[in-house]
C-alpha cells in the first residue's frame, strides 16, 4: 500500500482549486447520468406498459389461431404474424439485391461518376421521406394498376422504405474494407469483378447483414406503408395477390374497436412485434458484430 | 528446347487468362539478361503534378536491385508502374515507356491482368487476406481458374518453403492468416506473391514494419529468391540495400541520380548527392 501523501506528483499547485475542480467534475458527471436516465425513461416505460398489458393473453393460441369476430373472445392473430413475415420477406427480396448491387456500383465501379453522386443523393433523401409516402406510391403503382390490395403491394411499399437503408449501410460497409486488401488482390492479377466478389464483399458482409437486420426491424414495425397497400384480412394468407393482415395494421385496427378482448389482442400484438424487432436487433449485434482484425 | 527467346513464341506477359502450362523462366530468359526491364525517358504525373522527370534505367534479370532516396522522391511511384498498379489511381498519366524483356508494358496487346500475374508485389504493410493461410496462397491461382486440388496443395508447400515459412505454419494451414505474427504475415505475403510463378518481384519497403529478427529472415529470403526472380526492392535502410542488393539506384526529387553496383554506390559514388545521402548528410 502506498502511503497517502499530502502533495504528490499529480496534485495541483493549490489545494483549493483542486477541490472546486473535483466538485465541478462530480456535478457534471451527476448531471450527465441524470440526463441519460431521462432519455431512457420513455423507452423503459413503453416496454413496461407493453409487457404489462400484452403478457396476460400470451399463449400458443395467439400464434396459431385467427382473430375472433368483433364482440367474441378467444383466438389470436397467427395470420397477422404470417402476413408481416411474408411482406418483410418480399421487401427483402426486392431491396437487398438492388441495394447491395447499387452500393457495389457506386463504391467500387464508379465512385466519382455523376450517376453515383445522384444515387447517393437520392438515397439520402429517401431515408428522410415519411413512410406514408412510400405507401401512397405503392398504392398508385401497384394497387391501382393491379386493382388489388395485396401482400405484393405491401412488400413493394416496404422495399421502397428500406432500400435506402440497405444501400447506404452497404456502401458504408464497402468503404470500410481496407484498401490494402484491394491492392493485394489487384497486385496478383485479379479483375475488379474477382476482387469485389472474392475479397471485398465477403469482408463487408457482416456490416451489410447488420444493415439488413436494421431494415428488417424497421419494415416489420411500419404501419403506414402497408395500411393501404396490403390492407387487412381476417383469414390466413393463401396468396401474395390478396389483401393481407399484418401485426402493425392489426394493432391499429383493434386498438380502436370498442371491444375489450380486441384491445387486449392489440396489446399482445404490440408485445409480439416489439419482441420480434428487439430480437432481430440483438441477433444482428451478436452474429454480425464486426470481427476483430 | 532452344534458347532462342526472340522467336515467334508469345511473350510471357501476353499470355492471357487461360492458364497455359506452368511457365518456366529458363525456357525463355537467359540467365541475367542485362536489360531485362528497361525504363525509357519515363515521366509520371499525378494529375498535373509531375513526380518522375524522365527516368532512364536498365535492370538486369535475376539480380536484386534496390531503390533508395529520400522520402517523396518517387521510388514507390516508379515501382508501382512496373505492374501498372498506379493505374488504379484516378487522374494519373505517364510519358515515355517501360519495356520488360523487349515488350512495352503499355502496349495495347498487353493485358494488365496477365502483366500483374507475371509480376509479384509485396507491400510495405503486410496485407494477407482475412482468410486461411492456405486460402491466401492459392488465391492467385484460383482467380486464374486453377482448381486442381493436388496442384494447389503442391503450390502452397512450394511457396511456403520458398518463403521460409513452411515449418512454422504447416500444421495450421487452414487457420486464419490474421493470427500470424507481423513477420510471418509479411513472409506469407511474399509466398502469395510468388504463387503464380512470376518472373519479377517488387517489394516496397517490405521490412519497415518488422523487428530486426523478422527483417533478417526476410533479407535472407530475398537473397535466396534472387536465383529465380528479378527483385526490385525499395528501402530506406542503407544497410539493407548493401546487404541484399547487387545494384542500387539512388533517386532524388523525381530524378535518377546514380545507378551502379551497390558496392560502388556505397564505397565510391560518383555523384556528390549520392555520397551526401549515403553518409547521412541529408535526406
Ligand atoms: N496518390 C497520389 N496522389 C498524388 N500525389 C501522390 C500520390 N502518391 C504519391 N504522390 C506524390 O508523388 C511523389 C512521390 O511519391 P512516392 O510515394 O513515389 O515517394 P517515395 O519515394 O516512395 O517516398 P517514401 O519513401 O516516403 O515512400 C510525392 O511527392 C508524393 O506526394
Ligand atoms: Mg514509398
Amino acid at each position: 500500500m502506498m502511503k497517502p501523501e499530502s502533495r504528490h506528483f499529480f496534485s495541483s499547485p493549490k489545494g483549493k482549486t483542486s477541490f472546486y475542480r473535483m466538485l465541478r467534475n462530480r456535478f457534471l458527471t451527476g448531471l450527465c447520468i441524470a440526463l441519460s436516465l431521462l432519455t431512457l425513461f420513455p423507452l423503459i416505460s413503453i416496454v413496461i406498459l407493453v409487457i404489462r398489458n400484452g403478457l396476460p393473453l400470451i399463449s400458443m393460441n395467439l400464434f396459431t389461431q385467427l382473430s375472433p369476430a368483433p364482440g367474441l373472445e378467444g383466438g389470436g392473430f397467427g395470420n397477422a404474424i404470417m402476413g408481416t413475415l411474408v411482406m418483410v420477406c418480399i421487401s427483402l427480396l426486392l431491396a437487398v439485391p438492388l441495394g447491395i448491387l447499387s452500393a457495389v456500383y457506386i463504391n467500387e465501379y464508379a465512385p466519382v461518376s455523376p450517376v453515383s453522386s445522384a444515387v447517393r443523393f437520392v438515397a439520402k433523401l429517401l431515408t428522410g421521406i415519411p413512410s406514408i409516402i412510400c405507401g401512397v406510391f405503392a398504392f398508385a403503382a401497384v394497387v391501382m394498376t393491379s386493382q388489388h390490395f395485396s401482400a405484393i403491394a405491401g412488400g413493394v411499399a416496404l422495399a421502397i422504405l428500406i432500400l435506402p437503408i440497405i444501400l447506404l449501410t452497404s456502401e458504408q460497409a464497402l468503404m470500410g474494407v481496407s484498401v490494402s486488401y484491394r491492392e493485394a488482390s489487384y497486385g496478383v492479377g485479379a479483375t475488379p469483378f474477382q476482387t469485389i466478389w472474392r475479397i471485398v464483399l465477403p469482408d463487408a458482409m457482416p456490416a451489410i447483414m447488420t444493415g439488413i437486420m436494421l431494415a428488417v426491424s424497421r419494415a416489420a414495425g411500419e404501419t403506414a406503408p402497408v395500411l393501404f397497400t396490403a390492407l387487412f384480412s381476417q383469414n390466413w394468407i393463401t396468396s401474395v395477390f390478396e389483401p393481407t393482415a399484418s401485426l402493425s395494421v392489426l394493432i391499429y385496427n383493434f386498438a380502436s374497436l370498442p371491444y375489450a378482448y380486441h384491445i387486449k389482442l392489440a396489446w399482445s400484438a404490440s408485445l409480439v412485434l416489439v419482441t420480434l424487432v428487439t430480437l432481430t436487433n440483438i441477433l444482428a449485434q451478436m452474429i454480425f458484430s464486426p470481427k476483430q482484425r | 528446347m532452344s534458347n532462342d527467346y526472340t522467336s515467334s513464341e508469345a511473350h510471357p506477359i501476353q499470355v492471357s487468362h487461360e492458364t497455359a502450362r506452368p511457365y518456366e523462366l529458363s525456357d525463355v530468359v537467359p540467365p541475367s539478361e542485362t536489360n531485362f526491364i528497361k525504363v525509357d525517358d519515363f515521366r509520371f504525373f499525378y494529375g498535373k503534378k509531375e513526380v518522375l522527370h524522365g527516368i532512364n534505367l536498365e535492370i538486369p534479370s535475376r539480380r536484386v536491385t534496390s531503390f533508395i532516396g529520400p522520402s517523396g522522391c518517387g521510388k514507390s511511384t516508379l515501382l508501382r508502374n512496373f505492374n501498372r498498379m498506379n493505374e488504379l489511381i484516378p487522374g494519373v498519366r505517364h510519358e515515355g515507356d517501360i519495356t520488360i524483356h523487349g515488350t512495352s508494358i503499355f502496349d495495347p496487346s498487353v493485358e494488365v491482368i496477365a502483366l500483374r500475374r507475371r509480376i509479384g508485389m509485396v507491400f510495405q504493410k503486410s496485407n494477407p487476406f482475412p482468410m486461411s493461410i492456405y486460402g491466401n496462397i492459392v488465391y492467385p491461382l484460383r482467380i486464374a481458374g486453377q482448381g486442381d486440388r493436388s496442384m494447389l496443395d503442391e503450390t502452397v508447400e512450394r511457396c511456403l518453403r520458398s518463403a521460409a515459412l513452411w515449418d512454422e505454419v504447416k500444421d495450421r494451414l487452414h487457420e486464419s492468416a490474421l493470427g500470424l505474427s507481423g513477420g510471418q504475415m509479411q513472409r506469407l505475403c511474399i509466398a502469395r506473391a510468388i504463387a503464380s510463378r512470376p518472373e519479377i518481384l517488387l517489394m516496397d519497403e517490405p521490412c519497415s514494419a518488422l523487428d530486426p529478427i523478422a527483417t533478417a529472415k526476410v533479407e535472407e529470403l530475398i537473397i535466396e529468391l534472387k536465383r529465380d526472380f528479378t527483385i526490385i526492392i525499395v528501402t530506406h535502410n542503407m544497410h539493407q540495400a548493401s546487404r541484399v542488393s547487387e545494384l542500387t539506384a539512388f533517386f532524388y526529387l523525381g530524378n535518377l541520380v546514380e545507378f551502379d553496383e551497390t558496392r560502388k554506390i556505397f564505397t565510391n559514388p560518383s555523384k556528390l548527392q549520392t555520397e551526401e545521402y549515403i553518409t547521412g548528410r541529408f535526406g
